[in-house]
C-alpha cells in the first residue's frame, strides 16, 4: 500500500515548520515499506500537538487522554497482539502527566512502538516548560526561568529495563526511518525519543543541528556503552547529541508473558461450577 | 422459628474469618441459611476482629444484634460481646461465665500451631450446641482439604472437653454455598461474558481480584493489576477496543483517579464495566468498614455530559446476576456501567443459589455497510461497534468531540449532533431498561408506609418490613432511574422513609430529583451495617 494512503483527509492543522510533519511521514513510509495494512495498525496518542496524528493517519487509532496513551496501548496489545501498536506522545504527556505509564511499560517490556515527540515545550497550550526544557526555560509558566533541571528520559528508559532506547532529530527523516523500521521490527517495548522542532514556542533546530551526530561503530547490545552514548548529553548543556538505535537487547515481552496458555475458549459454566463446589 | 447468632472474636491474625466460615460449614450442614458479618480494622496483626454467623430457616442478609452464642479466644471478645447466653471461652486466656477450654493448653499438649485455637473453640461449640461430632468432622473436611486431619484432631479434643447445654435441631436441607458478594459479582462477570479483568488493589474491591485472578488461573479470562487506578481504567479501555469484554473494579480514592477514563469512555463510546465498593470516606476513611456515601459520586462521575448505567444488588444473588447483565448492557449500549457495592455486600457471606448457566441476553449483532464509522449515528444513538482489524476499513475512536467517523471536530452542527447522539443513546437505554426488573419490592403489598433503601442495605430493610408489616422498595438500577416501576411501586403508599448508609440522604436526593418526596430518613454512618434490632428501633422511632 502506497504510503499517502495512510494519510487520513482530515484537515492538517500543525504550525509550516512543525517537526510533527516528519514524524508522520516517516510513519507512513515505514509502515509501507513494511507491507503493513491501515487496518494493521493502531496509532494511540495523548493529548497535545503530537497528538493530532490520531486524526492525520488513516489508520486504527485511540485518540486518548493526555498522559494515558500508553496504558491504552498496552491494553490494546494485550486485547490483539497482532496489531502493531504505535504510540505517539509529548514530552509533557509522557515525561510530566504519564511518567509512571512509561516507566511501566518499560519494565514489562510490552511490545509497543513508543514515540516521544520530544519538542521540550507545551505547544497545544502555548509555551509552556516540560520535563526536558533546558534549565531557566522562561516559559508563560515560569517567565523568571525554571527552578528545575531537565531529567534525561533515554536514561530513566534503561534504568526502567527498555530492551530499545533510540534518538532521532526531526530534520533528519532518513536515520528517524531507519529507527522507527528497527523499533516497530523489534519484539519488546520500543522506545524512540524524537528531539522535534517546535517552530512556534521553542525552535532549537540551530543547536541541534550543530551538534547532533551518529556515532559510528556503536554496538546496541552493549549496555555500558549505551550508558555512555546516553549521558552525553543531558537535555541541559551543550554536549554532542547521539542519534540512532542506543541500546537493544531481547526479552520476553508482557504479551508473551500474560498470554501464554490463554488461548481458546472459556469455560464459563464450568468455571462457576467449579467456584460454588468450593464453597 | 429457629434462629442462631454466633460470635467468634480474637486478635487479627487468629483466623477468625476462617473461623467463621466453618462454623458457617457446621450449620450449613445442618441445614440452615447462613449470613456472617466480619468487622476487622484495617491492620494485619492485633487489634480485635469478629465475625457474627447468623444461621435460619430463610434466606437471610443481616445480623440480629447481640450475638447469643459467643466464642471468644481473648478477653476483649468476652468484654465487647459479653457472655450470651452461651460463652465457650479459652480458658488460658480470659475469664467469663459459660464453658472455659483450655484451648493453648490442648494445642501445646497436640503440637498444633497456635492459629489452630479456634478450631478447638469451634469443636467445643459444637458439643455445647448439641451438634453430633460426625457434622463437625465433614465440615472440617470441606474448610480445610489436605489440612483435615490434624484440624478435626484438634476439634475434637475441644468436644470432648465440653458439655452440651443446648440442641440446635438438624433440618433437612442440602447446604448452600457461602459466597460473599465480591465472589458472586467475580462469578457474575464471568458469566455476562467477561474476557479481561484489571484492577489494583483497595479495600473492599480487593477480593474481587483475588477470587478471579484464583479462577482465571488455567482458563484465558486475562486478570492484570496495573501501576494505579488511572492505568487500571485506560488500559481496560485499550482491551475494550481490541475487542475484550473488560471490567475494573475498585473503591472511592481509586474511583477517583478513574474518573478521566470514565468521561474517556463516555465520550470515545468504549464499553468498560466499572465495580465500585463503597466505604467510609472522604478521603481514606475507614478502609475495612461499609458506606453508601459514594452514590451521588458515582451517579455523576466524570466530567461532561454521557449516558451511563449505575447498578447497585443487594444480594449475592443479584450481585451475581445483575453484574453478568452488566456486561452485556455495556457492550449493548456502549456505556460505562457501574455494579455499585459496599464492604457489606462484598464481604460478608451468605448461603446463595446461583444458576451457573444463568442466561443473559446476547448482544444484537448489527452489520454496517460500505466504508465504516464508528460513530455512525443511528436513530437510537447506538452505533456499530467492531474492534479492529476490520477488513479494508479503520475503527477510529476519540476523546475530543468527533464527527461519525472519529476525527476531531469543532463544528458547532457536529459538535451538536455528538451531544444529541447521546442524549438519544441515553433514552434508547432508559427504554430499554423497562424490559429489567429494575426494582424490588418486599413486605406487605398494600402497607401505607413504605422503607425505600438501596444496595447492601435491602436485607435488613426487608427483614424488618416483615417484622413491622412495612412495604420495601428499594431500585436495583439507579441509573437510569426506574421511574415508572417505582411510581408504580409507590401505589397505596402513604409514608415513606428512606433509610441509607450516608449522612445527607443521597438516595433521598436522588428520588427528590423526580419528585418523590421522602417523609422521613434514616441514616447509618458508623461503617457498620444496620443491625436488625437497632433498625427496628429506628423505624419504630419515626413512624411514631
Amino acid at each position: 500500500m502506497k504510503g499517502a494512503e495512510f494519510i487520513s483527509h482530515a484537515q492538517n492543522t500543525w504550525c509550516p515548520g512543525c517537526g510533527n510533519f516528519v514524524i508522520q511521514h516517516t510513519i507512513k513510509d515505514v509502515l509501507s515499506g513494511l507491507g503493513k495494512l491501515p487496518e494493521e495498525v493502531v496509532i494511540v496518542s495523548g493529548i497535545g500537538c503530537h497528538a493530532k496524528i490520531a486524526d492525520y493517519m488513516q489508520t486504527n487509532s485511540f485518540y486518548a487522554i493526555h498522559g494515558r496513551g500508553i496504558p491504552v496501548a498496552t491494553g490494546i496489545h494485550l486485547g490483539n497482539p497482532q496489531l502493531t501498536v504505535i504510540c505517539s506522545a509529548g514530552d509533557g504527556d509522557a515525561y510530566a502527566e504519564g511518567l509512571d505509564h512509561l516507566i511501566f511499560a518499560a519494565k514489562r517490556n510490552v511490545d509497543i512502538t513508543v514515540i516521544i515527540h520530544d519538542n521540550r515545550v507545551y505547544g497545544l497550550t502555548t509555551g509552556q516548560y516540560t520535563p526536558t526544557s533546558p534549565p531557566g526555560f522562561a516559559g508563560k509558566s515560569t517567565p523568571e526561568g525554571t527552578h528545575e533541571d531537565p531529567i534525561n528520559p533515554p536514561d530513566l528508559m534503561l534504568a526502567s529495563g527498555a530492551t530499545f532506547i533510540a534518538r532521532s532529530y526531526s530534520r533528519d527523516k532518513k536515520g528517524m526511518a531507519e529507527v522507527l523500521k528497527r523499533a516497530i521490527l523489534h519484539k519488546g517495548f520500543s522506545f524512540v525519543e524524537v528531539l522535534q522542532v517546535c517552530a512556534s514556542f521553542y525552535d532549537a533546530h540551530a543547536c541541534y543541528d550543530e551538534h547532533v551526530y551518529t556515532p559510528e561503530g556503536h554496538d546496541p547490545a552493549n549496555r555500558d556503552s549505551a550508558e555512555r552514548l546516553i549521558r552525553e548529553w543531558n537535555y541541559a548543556g551543550e554536549g554532542a547529541i547521539p542519534l540512532g538505535v542506543l541500546y537493544e537487547r531481547d526479552a520476553p515481552t508482557f504479551g508473551e508473558r500474560v498470554l501464554a496458555g490463554k488461548e481458546g475458549e472459556i469455560d464459563r459454566t464450568g468455571i462457576i461450577e467449579r467456584a460454588i463446589g468450593k464453597r | 422459628m429457629n434462629d442462631y447468632s454466633i460470635c467468634i472474636g480474637g486478635q487479627a491474625g487468629e483466623g477468625i474469618n476462617k473461623a467463621g466460615l466453618l462454623i458457617g460449614r457446621v450449620l450449613g450442614l445442618l441445614g440452615y441459611h447462613l449470613y456472617m458479618y466480619y468487622d476487622y480494622p484495617s491492620l494485619i496483626r492485633g487489634g480485635h476482629n469478629f465475625a457474627i454467623l447468623r444461621a435460619a430457616e430463610d434466606t437471610i442478609g443481616a445480623i440480629q444484634g447481640k450475638p447469643e452464642i459467643v466464642c471468644a479466644l481473648d478477653q476483649e471478645t468476652v468484654n465487647r460481646h459479653g457472655n450470651g447466653s452461651l460463652l465457650i471461652y479459652d480458658s488460658d486466656d480470659c475469664k467469663g461465665e459459660g464453658i472455659g477450654i483450655p484451648a493453648t493448653t490442648i494445642i501445646r499438649e497436640e503440637g498444633g500451631a497456635p492459629i489452630a485455637r479456634n478450631t478447638v473453640l469451634i469443636g467445643a461449640f459444637c458439643r455445647a450446641a448439641g451438634i453430633p461430632p460426625e457434622i463437625l468432622k465433614e465440615a472440617i473436611q470441606k474448610e480445610f482439604g489436605g489440612r483435615a486431619d490434624e484440624n478435626q484432631r484438634l476439634a475434637l479434643r475441644g468436644y470432648h472437653a465440653a458439655e452440651e447445654r443446648m440442641q440446635i435441631p438438624i433440618r433437612t436441607h442440602d447446604p448452600l454455598p457461602m459466597l460473599a458478594g465480591n465472589d458472586a459479582i467475580a462469578l457474575g462477570l464471568i458469566r455476562g461474558g467477561l474476557d479481561a479483568y484489571v484492577s489494583y488493589p483497595m479495600t473492599p474491591s480487593s477480593s474481587i481480584l483475588h477470587t478471579m485472578a484464583d479462577l482465571a488461573q488455567n482458563t484465558p479470562v486475562l486478570v492484570i493489576h496495573p501501576e494505579n487506578e488511572i492505568a487500571v481504567i485506560t488500559m481496560a479501555l485499550g482491551l475494550s477496543y481490541a475487542g475484550k469484554r473488560v471490567a475494573v473494579g475498585t473503591s472511592g480514592g481509586g474511583f477517583c483517579l478513574m474518573t478521566e477514563g470514565v468521561s474517556l469512555a463516555g465520550m470515545a463510546e468504549q464499553p468498560v464495566v466499572i465495580v465500585m465498593a463503597m466505604r467510609p470516606g472522604p478521603s481514606t476513611g475507614m478502609p475495612t468498614y461499609s458506606s453508601q456515601g459514594d452514590l451521588g459520586f458515582v451517579l455523576h462521575a466524570g466530567h461532561g455530559e454521557f449516558p451511563r448505567i449505575v447498578i447497585a444488588p443487594g444480594t449475592t444473588e443479584e450481585a451475581y446476576e445483575w453484574s453478568a447483565r452488566a456486561v452485556h448492557l455495556a457492550w449493548q449500549f456502549q456505556v460505562p456501567v457501574f455494579v455499585l457495592s459496599d464492604k457489606n455486600l462484598g464481604e460478608h457471606p451468605k448461603s446463595t443459589s446461583i444458576d451457573p448457566a444463568f442466561a443473559v441476553p446476547i448482544a444484537s449483532i448489527r452489520s454496517p455497510r460500505g466504508t465504516y464509522a464508528r460513530y455512525c449515528n443511528m436513530p437510537d444513538g447506538i452505533s456499530f461497534f467492531y474492534p479492529p482489524p476490520l477488513s479494508g476499513n479503520v475503527v477510529k475512536v476519540n476523546s475530543y468531540t468527533h464527527d461519525d467517523v472519529g476525527i476531531t471536530t469543532e463544528d458547532p452542527d457536529l459538535a451538536a449532533a455528538s451531544a444529541v447522539k447521546q442524549i438519544r443513546k441515553g433514552a434508547t437505554i432508559e427504554n430499554e431498561m423497562a424490559y429489567y426488573g429494575c426494582l424490588r419490592v418486599d413486605g406487605r403489598e398494600d402497607a401505607p408506609v413504605a422503607l425505600i433503601c438501596f444496595g447492601s442495605t435491602g436485607e435488613a430493610c426487608r427483614e424488618i418490613g416483615e417484622r413491622l408489616s412495612l412495604k420495601v422498595i428499594r431500585p436495583i438500577v439507579l441509573a437510569p432511574f426506574p421511574l415508572a416501576q417505582f411510581s408504580d411501586a409507590l401505589a397505596g403508599v402513604e409514608r415513606m422513609i428512606v433509610v441509607e448508609e450516608n449522612a445527607t440522604g443521597q438516595l433521598d436526593s436522588l428520588l427528590r430529583g423526580y419528585g418523590i418526596v421522602s417523609d422521613r430518613r434514616i441514616a447509618n454512618v458508623s461503617g457498620r451495617p444496620f443491625f436488625l434490632d437497632e433498625l427496628e428501633l429506628k423505624v419504630r422511632g419515626v413512624m411514631q
